[in-house]
């Protein structure tokens, strides 16, 4: 029973290290088989045809993709608005000191976080037809901006809510302390700093109404009122052949990547503090 | 001063001290969160350039009497009476008290998203309304006064402990208060810090500040104060001059305080732990309970 740190190892065969780069190696070759297999079973051509013909994306370029990309950008961006107007009044409201308040805000928020965005869409493009004689001004952008608007709002709210709770009370009584009644301590303390703490969710949020623009297409647009998906739907309908959509795809990349991008940035300066 | 020291432990009937302004008069000041009974009847005057140091054990209820005084804590029953106003009067425009008042925490709380000039002309501009340049040469002045002339364009998490405090110091000047609060302004700081501020703090009680001081810093208390509160279990249970009441104490609870405070390594087993009981019980109220809560809900425009 000699105790010895150098002891020989009890079993014969590889260590556990070596067993381990044995493994790691044989998954390296199985990647590279299946890697292989697929150049050579897929039929490149014909990838590149549906996928990205070259005329097809000459057309999809100059048949007014850059209004589309504007539109996107606009849908997303009214409906930014309203969500972050919408959310900061219902997250002031699920915390005031006025129990209906609450109510209402609470109602609202779980009613539209678990509605269907395109449901709430589908019934704003109905709506001048229920109600005759009412006009959505701004049509279609208004209906978008206000249908996503008010499902981003409900979300929008949560957060700002999480942002304003997680400033110090310290700073409302310090504010308080100064003789600023509520609103002022409000607006000029605790509101900046909630919003500093939400910009990464929201710009998340912001990401996802991107991508939420695309439903715009269920309201039978006319071509002036196009989004990217709308337009290559269209195109690639027409023409059967999936290029449109994939330069429409990557148009909604080029919007989010150097969003997520921006994200990453706020959340990493957020860590290391102010 | 004198005839403090000799009304030393008369708590009902405050001491009159001839023609001098009364600055906060206190009068049966009860106090509890939920069914912690924190304060338990206080009375006490402070009068014009008169500074107070309020010591005593954690949960005697220091603290919360210095919140009753500016009512970030709504008392339960009592009256305080701030420069004539009666702030526990539903009808009181606290607000206006308040921007009367300088007050001083032991967290700092400092604006983080503000530099150090703005911290100090936030109060100015949108509570006293002072245009933009007489608040910055104010707020430059009284930068200047806690020695940290050049500082201004810092923001707090740039400043180390002691400086983001003497800020905090100057940020309460910069109102002109009648009244400074400190709530344990040192009780945060590593100590090697703490003699800048309590000297920034010396400085301005030489010049006739009325300051009311709750502190753990007793040699700063007998050097500075005109009067000395100890406190214990809700009650007053010492006070007058601080030659006196820490020098000479007379009840034994104020004796055993100090004998710990002065030299804790003479505390016997199990008493630590004794008073870490009743601290608990105290110190924490359950978070919320206050009344005053619902005031300090940041909340623009929604009628309470």
């Amino acid at each position: 029973m000699s105790v010895s740190t150098l002891a020989p190892p009890a079993h014969r065969g590889p260590s556990p290290r070596q067993r381990a780069k044995r493994r790691r190696l044989i998954q390296y070759v199985v990647l590279a088989v299946a890697i292989v297999v697929l150049l050579l079973v897929a039929d490149w051509q014909q990838i590149g045809q549906v996928f990205f013909r070259s005329d097809m994306i000459y057309a999809t370029l100059t048949q007014g993709l850059g209004t589309a990309l504007l539109n996107t950008i606009i849908y997303s961006a009214g409906a930014f608005i309203i969500g972050l107007v919408g959310g900061t009044i219902l997250a002031l409201m699920r915390l005031s000191s006025v129990a209906p308040y609450r109510w209402i805000a609470g109602i609202y928020i779980e009613l539209f976080r678990g509605l269907p965005a395109l449901i709430v869409l589908l019934a704003f493009g109905l709506l001048p037809l229920a109600f005759s004689g009412l006009i959505i001004p701004f049509d279609p952008y208004g209906t978008v901006w206000l249908a996503l608007g008010i499902v981003a709002a409900a979300y929008m709210a949560e957060t700002i809510r999480a942002g304003i709770q997680a400033v110090p009370k310290g700073q409302v009584e310090a504010a308080r302390s100064l003789g600023m009644p509520a609103g002022v301590a409000s607006r000029k303390i605790v509101l900046p700093q909630a919003f500093r703490i939400v910009i990464p969710p929201l710009t998340n949020e912001l990401i996802l109404l991107v991508k939420d623009s695309s439903l715009a297409y269920i309201l039978g647009l006319s071509a002036a009122g196009y989004e990217l998906t709308k337009y290559g739907r269209d195109l690639s309908s027409a023409n059967a052949n999936l290029t449109p959509l994939v330069i429409a795809g990557l148009c909604y990349l080029v919007i989010t990547l150097p969003l997520t991008f921006l994200v990453q940035r706020l959340e990493a300066r957020a860590r290391r503090g102010r | 001063m004198n005839a403090m020291s000799e009304a030393v432990t008369d708590t009902t009937t405050p001491p009159t001290a001839g023609p001098r302004e009364v600055v906060v008069e206190v009068i049966d000041l009860h106090k509890s969160f939920g069914s912690v009974e924190v304060l338990k009847g206080i009375s006490t005057i402070i009068h014009r350039g008169e500074v107070v140091c309020v010591i005593g054990p954690s949960g005697s209820g220091k603290s919360t009497l210095l919140r009753c005084v500016n009512l970030l804590e709504e008392p339960t029953s009592g009256r305080v009476v701030v420069m004539g106003e009666e702030v526990t009067d539903p009808d009181c425009d606290i607000d206006r008290v308040r921007s009367n008042l300088g007050m001083v925490f032991q967290q700092f709380n400092l604006f983080p998203h503000i530099n150090a000039l703005q911290n100090c002309t936030i109060g100015q501009i949108n509570v006293l309304k002072r245009p933009k340049e007489e608040a910055s040469t104010k707020a430059q002045e009284n930068l200047a006064k806690v020695g940290l002339a050049g500082r201004e364009s810092a923001y707090p998490a740039q400043l180390s402990g002691g400086q983001q405090q003497r800020v905090a110091i100057a940020r309460a000047l910069s109102m002109d208060p009648g009244l400074m609060l400190f709530d344990e302004p040192t009780s945060a700081l590593d100590p090697e810090l703490v003699g800048d501020v309590l000297s920034v703090m010396r400085e301005l009680a030489s010049e006739g500040m009325t300051m009311i001081v709750v502190t753990h810093e007793m040699a700063f208390a007998r050097e500075v104060a005109d009067r000395v509160i100890f406190m214990d279990g809700g009650v007053i249970v010492e006070e007058g001059h601080p030659d006196d009441v820490i020098g000479r104490p007379r009840e034994q609870r104020t004796i055993t305080f100090l004998e710990r405070v002065l030299d804790p390594t003479h505390v016997r087993a199990g008493e630590e732990d004794e008073a870490h009981q009743r601290r608990h019980a105290a110190d924490h109220p359950a978070a919320g309970s206050s009344r005053r809560d619902d005031d300090l809900r940041p909340l623009p425009g929604l009628p309470h």
